[in-house]
Formats: structure tokens, C-alpha cells, sequence
């Protein structure tokens, strides 16, 4: 078990409401962002001298240019529906860490500056000026937030307090208080390409590494082609699918189903990220900025389609986002949606047959699945609403015999956050992280107990990259979770011995191109 | 004309006037202020039809809530079922004659008020009682519902105890409307009952209240969940394009 220097939630038989405890979160907080990091995204360096008023400024910009702001500072009625929703509340006790609570730290400043009430009787409404001791607070409590939006499932008015953490992070941002973590990706991102700072040619490396690795396991050509123009496919993945562990095992999974399919696919170097951090800090110009790399991409590229990889926020600002931020894609082939998830682009073989799969492959393990946040509640797969639970679910009993769900409490639109999600990925923020993931651990320790499940399966290199450091917190091994197109990659049989070129070339790739029409027109 | 009448009488247009066109102003906030991205809760219909359905269910039968607390659910679609119906039976002390479905509701009319006063003391109870409800609830959380309970008592109290002069009562609002003013009674239940009501209208467009025009704009449960099949853009956001 993984040594704590805090302590580490007891998982019990069922995911129990603590007892409110106050302040017992109060000392987390995140590193700091370097001026540097802060004025690479177009923000202050350092705290401004008057942030007061320029912090009191953005907030009202902010309520003007977003509805769901201003709609949801105004509408709350404390009903308490939220209080006992949050995975890090649960696993905190810390009343702060309630979603209504979360969004009373900005609301009550709201109040006090912008309505009526709050000017003249900040007391009875609990409105409250704006000093430095609640900035500090703000600080620490919209950074145990991963805007996995489970409470806004149970809202009566849909308050998401996503939207409220984001827009807190905005109005820190832009009076100089960024966080490390999101800020230095973002920059990596804007200079290299991608989160982990990984140069072109250490990509192609890489990419070169994984083909070898292929064909000594398969004795097949796979490729995994970097900034090939005329393709059909840009395929546009986290930067942790190529080295870290499981990811990596998913990346060879997709490179194998494109072969299968008999189409051509790239990665790019310029776009060789799919996360957008620019969500999690809520900057739609910087989310905008991250998103315009793919529209880049796929033009220089010239390709057809555009495939995301298994990634959680990042198919959130993949699928609805990204028309909005980097659109109109009317250069692309308008058979296929813009962009499609990989769990579907598979999906779509699987409903025409058009893999071979021996599932005995994958009877080593028994398998569930868990529901990645933003996957869950701000995305869709296929053209039915709730595709995004079937589909992921539908290709993993094609490849594996033995699969079992966690307690429905904990899986579909009320999926559990792995606890990592929202800009929290980082080790200075450890504790938050591991008591977050109680109620995850709690429904898979269960499965593993009643079940005999010994793999969870993720589509989010969040989830994977948390789970992995988490587990071991919890007495399980860190290489219980998995990708879910790893386990497509254990199961698939190569059938087809020669990589398509470019398409029409090939004789099997016209063949597949034929077949591979969607489900989704 | 009773110096109390005049009060009364002004204090009413001042009400009206301020619920609506408070309450106008308020929305026409919300519905000029850009959703500049798609976020819809999802699952989330994907046509229009369905996302007036998720509204419908939303509001009629607070679906989310459900999911999320049966025993809020309860006592808040109690309360707000008999506000609905007690606010519907009112109706009758604004139009002459009464059509026939105010006649018809009229029996349940009455009885709504205890099953709304039931369900408000449910929901102030919880504050005292939940922890995590007790640590979120300001003052003025629990004033709105003690405001709300002396309305519905003093309602119940006219109905079941000390009847006030209706006939009077209804020639007042009558003259209200028609700007030719009758006197009020002096009883002091009904006084309490009108001072409360025309507080609720005041604060109404400064208040929580506001979740009831909220509900509608909110974009988790408005948006149709279409966004590759169509671009969404604000207009704030198209200039970045420029």
C-alpha cells in the first residue's frame, strides 16, 4: 500500500454521507503558477496591485458573456439536493468541498457587489466582501473541484458547478494567481505541441519504438504514420498514450483497428495533444487558441476525418466544443461526425463484423467499466443520447467474456469522478486526490469482492494516469485499470498484412472505405 | 375611503409594479446573455420537442430533485403543487363572474393550503435537522420560508377560523383593477395575509426567487444536444474570429 503522509479513507461496504467537518480541506492548494506561466496565456505575472477591482471587473464580464454564470448565481435556492454529490465531499467531509457551498464562496461576493440585497443587507443573505482571505479561499476550494458536473445532474435548475469553478479560475487568472499545473501545460502546449512537452522528432521516435514493439509481438507491419499528408484519418490523442502505461496499450489498439479498417490515419506533430486545459481554467481564448491547432492540422494535413483517441475532458471539447471553437469543418468528409470517438469509429467495425476477435484473449481478466465524468455527462457517442455509456460498453464485451458493472449508483450519468480530472492531475494537490477517489474505490473494491473483478477499464488519460497513482493508496495494484483499446489491441486478430498507402491505392483500403460507412449520418 | 385602503391600495400597484417589471427585467437579463458554448447535461434530447419535454418534466414534476433527494422532492413538490393550485383559487377574487373551472378546483383550492404549509414546514425542518442543509442555509433562507408560512397561515386562518368579509375583499382587488376603489376590511388575519403577499412580490425579483424564470434559461436542461451536427456561436465569440 501506498505510503500517505494523510490519511486514507476506509472503504466501507457502502458510500456513506459523512458528517460535515469544517476546514479540514482548508490547507490544499496547488503550486502556484510562475509569472511566467501566467503571462504566456495573456495573463498578469503576479497578483495585480488593485485586483480587487480588476477581479469585481472580470466577474462582471464574465456574467454578461456567459449565461450559465449569471444564471446560476441568480437561481440557487440552498434545497440541498447537491450536498452529499460531490466525490471529494464524500471522501473530505469538508462542507466547502458541497457543490452549493463550492459556489457560495463566489456567490456571496456576487451578492455583495452586484444585487440589491447583498449591497444592503450582506448579512442576511450572507454576502461578503471581497478580501484577500476569500481569494486565498477560492484558491484552495476551486481547485478540489474537477468539474465533473455530477452535481448538476441532481440540480433542480441544472446549476453546474463546473461552470462556477471555471469562471473562479478565470477571475484568479486574470488578476495573476494562476495554477502551475494548467498554466505550464497550456504554454507546452502553445510552444511544443503537446502537455508533456514532446518534441516532433522525439515523437517519431517514439511512434517508430511502438512499431517495432508491434511487429515482434504480431509478426504484422502496423504503422503508426506522424504528419503523413493525404490520409484519411488525423487521429488526435493524449500526449500520455505515447509512453505512459496503460495509455500507450490503448495507442497500439487504435493503430491496430485503422490496419484492420484498412484506412489511412496520421497523427500530427503540431497536434499531438488532445487534452485542452484551456477548459479547466475556463478561458475560452485559450481553449479556442488549443482548439485551432487541429483545425491547423487537419488542413495542412489535408485529411477526411478527424478521430479522437480515449480521452475524457478532451472528447468533451472535442464533441461540443470544437465545432464551436475551431469550425466550420466543412472540408471534411460530411459522412462522418466532426470529430468521432474512437470508441465509435470501432464500434462502427464491430456492427459490420469487419474485426476478427478472439475474446479468450482477454479471459486473464474480469472487467467493468468505469464511466469517465466528462465522457459521462457533457458528451454523447453514436447518434442516440446515452451512446456514450452503450458504445464503450458494447466494445468491450466484444472483446472480453467476462465483464460485470460497478452499483448503478456509480456508473452512467451518476458515474463517480476518478478523483484527478479538472486541472487536479498533479502531486501537490495528492491529498485531495486519493480522498476524492473513495467512492470510485469504494463500487470497484465492491465488484472485486462480490464479483471477482480484477480490471477496471477507462477511456480517459486522466482516469488511467489517476487510477494509476491512486489504486495502490487503496490496497489495489496500479495495474488493475486499463484502456479500453487495449483490450481491443489484446483481442484483435491481424488479418490484413499490407498498410494502405494512401487511399484507392490499396486494393483492401478501397474495399474497406466501401464498407466503412456510418452509423452516425 | 379608509386611510388603511389607500395604504393598501398603493402599496398593491407599487407590488405589481415592481414583481413586474422587476421580474421583466431580470429575464430580459437572462435572455440576452449569450450561452456562448453547448453543455447541456447530458444525456440530453437531441431535438427541440425533446428538450420541451426536459423542461416539462423539469417543471412539473422536478425530475433532477427526484434524483437527487426524495425527501426534498416531497415536501417541495407538496409545497409547490399547493401553491399552484391556492394561487389558482385566488383567481376568483380578481374576475367576475368566476368561470367554471375555479369552481370546480375550489374544494382542492382549500386544501392545497395545508398540503403547502405541510410541505414548507418539511423543507424548514430539513434545515434545522441536515447538517449539511443547516451549514448552507443564510438567514434570509430561512426568513423566505417563514414568509411563505404566515402567508399560507394567515390564508388558513381566514378560511377555518376568523372569516374576513370576502365579498369586500373582493370588491377592493375589483377596484384596483377597474381604478375605482372600494374599502378593506380592517381584520387583522387578512391584513397580515396582504402585508406578506405584497413583501413576497417585492423581493420576489431580488431573491432566490428568481429560480422560477432560472429554471428556463438554464443550459444544462435548455440546449439541445446537436453541437457537430450544428455550430454554436455567440456573437461575442464570432468577433474572435474577425
Amino acid at each position: 500500500m501506498a505510503k500517505a503522509d494523510f490519511e486514507v479513507p476506509e472503504l466501507k461496504e457502502y458510500i456513506e454521507v459523512p458528517e460535515i467537518v469544517e476546514g479540514t480541506m482548508a490547507h490544499s492548494k496547488p503550486f502556484y503558477a510562475a509569472p511566467q506561466h501566467n503571462t504566456d496565456l495573456g495573463f498578469p505575472g503576479e497578483l495585480v496591485d488593485n485586483w480587487q477591482e480588476k477581479a469585481l471587473e472580470k466577474m462582471d464580464d464574465l456574467r454578461k458573456r456567459y449565461r450559465s454564470f449569471q444564471v446560476y448565481l441568480d437561481s440557487c435556492v440552498k434545497c440541498g439536493a447537491c450536498t452529499d454529490k460531490c466525490h471529494y465531499f464524500l471522501g473530505t467531509s469538508d462542507p466547502k468541498n458541497m457543490p452549493v457551498a463550492r459556489q457560495d464562496l463566489l456567490r456571496k461576493v456576487y451578492r455583495r457587489y452586484f444585487t440589491l440585497p447583498g449591497k444592503y443587507f450582506p448579512n442576511l443573505v450572507g454576502a461578503v466582501d471581497l478580501t484577500k482571505d476569500v481569494l486565498d479561499e477560492w484558491y484552495s476550494y476551486y481547485h478540489q473541484c474537477s468539474q465533473c458536473r455530477r452535481c448538476s445532474v441532481f440540480c433542480p435548475y441544472g446549476i453546474d458547478t463546473a461552470e462556477i469553478s471555471m469562471a473562479a479560475r478565470e477571475i484568479m487568472d486574470s488578476v495573476g494567481v494562476g495554477q502551475k499545473y494548467c498554466n505550464e501545460i497550456i504554454a507546452k502546449v502553445f510552444k511544443i505541441g503537446n502537455n508533456l512537452g514532446l518534441p516532433g522528432p522525439a515523437l517519431a521516435d517514439t511512434l517508430e519504438g511502438l512499431e517495432e514493439d508491434v511487429f515482434d509481438d504480431t509478426g504484422v507491419a502496423v504503422k503508426y504514420p506522424l504528419d503523413k499528408k493525404g490520409v484519411d484519418i488525423l487521429l488526435i490523442t493524449p500526449s500520455a498514450d505515447f509512453f505512459a502505461e496503460p495509455h500507450v496499450d490503448g495507442l497500439i489498439g487504435y493503430g491496430k483497428v485503422f490496419h484492420e479498417a484498412g484506412v489511412s490515419w496520421t497523427l500530427s506533430s503540431k497536434a499531438s495533444e488532445a487534452a485542452n486545459f484551456g477548459m479547466f481554467i475556463g478561458s475560452y481564448e485559450n481553449m479556442r487558441r488549443v482548439s485551432l491547432r487541429i483545425r491547423e492540422a487537419a488542413l495542412e494535413l489535408g485529411v477526411k476525418r478527424i478521430v479522437f483517441g480515449e480521452c475524457g475532458h478532451a472528447w468533451r471539447v472535442a464533441y461540443s466544443f470544437l465545432n464551436t471553437l475551431a469550425g466550420p469543418f466543412d472540408f471534411l468528409d460530411p459522412n462522418y461526425p466532426v470529430p468521432q470517438h474512437i470508441c465509435e469509429f470501432t464500434y462502427d467495425l464491430l456492427q459490420k463484423n469487419a474485426l476478427t476477435l478472439d475474446k479468450s484473449e482477454n479471459d486473464d481478466m474480469t472487467l467493468t467499466f468505469h464511466d469517465s465524468c466528462n465522457v459521462a455527462r457533457a458528451t454523447r457517442m453514436g447518434d442516440k443520447p446515452g451512446g456514450q455509456f452503450e458504445i464503450p460498453r458494447a466494445v468491450i464485451k466484444a472483446v472480453c467474456n467476462n465483464y460485470v458493472d460497478m452499483h448503478h449508483e456509480t456508473i452512467g450519468e451518476k458515474t463517480f469522478c476518478c478523483g484527478g480530472g479538472g486541472g487536479l492531475l498533479t502531486d501537490d494537490l495528492m491529498e485531495v486526490r486519493v480522498k476524492g477517489a473513495m467512492p470510485r474505490m469504494t463500487a470497484l473494491n465492491n465488484v472485486i469482492q462480490d464479483e471477482g473483478v480484477t480490471h477496471m477499464a477507462a477511456i480517459c488519460a486522466i482516469c488511467k494516469s489517476q487510477f494509476t497513482k491512486v489504486l495502490p493508496y487503496y490496497g489495489m495494484d496500479m495495474d488493475q485499470i486499463v484502456s479500453v483499446h487495449q483490450l481491443v489491441s489484446n483481442a484483435i486478430q491481424l488479418t490484413r498484412k499490407t498498410e494502405p498507402e494512401t487511399p484507392g491505392e490499396v486494393e483492401g483500403a478501397e474495399a474497406a472505405s466501401e464498407t466503412d460507412t456510418d452509423a452516425e449520418e | 375611503m379608509s386611510f388603511l385602503t389607500i395604504v393598501y391600495a398603493l402599496l398593491f400597484y407599487a407590488a405589481t409594479a415592481i414583481l413586474t417589471l422587476g421580474l421583466a427585467y431580470r429575464i430580459a437579463v437572462f435572455a440576452k446573455t449569450p450561452a456562448p458554448l453547448k453543455i447541456p447535461t447530458t444525456p440530453a434530447p437531441v431535438t427541440r420537442t425533446g428538450v420541451v419535454l426536459r423542461l416539462f418534466r423539469e417543471v412539473a414534476f422536478f425530475e433532477s430533485l427526484f434524483k437527487g433527494s426524495k425527501w426534498t422532492w416531497i415536501f417541495s413538490w407538496m409545497f409547490h403543487l399547493g401553491l399552484l393550485l391556492v394561487l389558482v383559487r385566488h383567481v376568483r377574487y380578481f374576475v367576475d363572474p368566476v368561470p367554471m373551472p375555479l369552481v370546480l378546483i375550489q374544494p382542492f383550492g382549500v386544501y392545497a393550503g395545508f398540503a403547502m404549509v405541510a410541505g414548507l414546514a418539511g423543507l424548514w425542518a430539513r434545515r434545522f435537522l441536515v447538517d449539511r442543509v443547516r451549514y448552507i442555509s443564510a438567514p434570509s433562507d430561512h426568513l423566505m420560508l417563514l414568509l411563505l408560512l404566515l402567508i399560507g397561515f394567515s390564508g388558513l386562518m381566514m378560511k377555518f377560523v376568523s372569516h374576513t368579509d370576502i365579498v369586500m375583499v373582493k370588491q377592493f382587488f375589483r377596484g384596483l383593477i377597474e381604478f375605482d376603489w372600494h374599502n378593506l376590511p380592517l381584520d387583522f388575519p387578512l391584513i397580515v395575509h396582504l402585508t406578506l403577499v405584497a413583501t413576497l412580490m417585492i423581493i420576489f425579483p431580488f431573491s432566490k426567487l428568481l429560480h422560477a424564470p432560472g429554471v428556463f434559461f438554464s443550459p444544462t436542461r435548455n440546449q439541445v444536444d446537436n453541437p457537430r451536427e450544428k455550430r454554436h456561436i455567440a456573437r461575442w465569440a464570432k468577433k474572435l474570429e474577425e
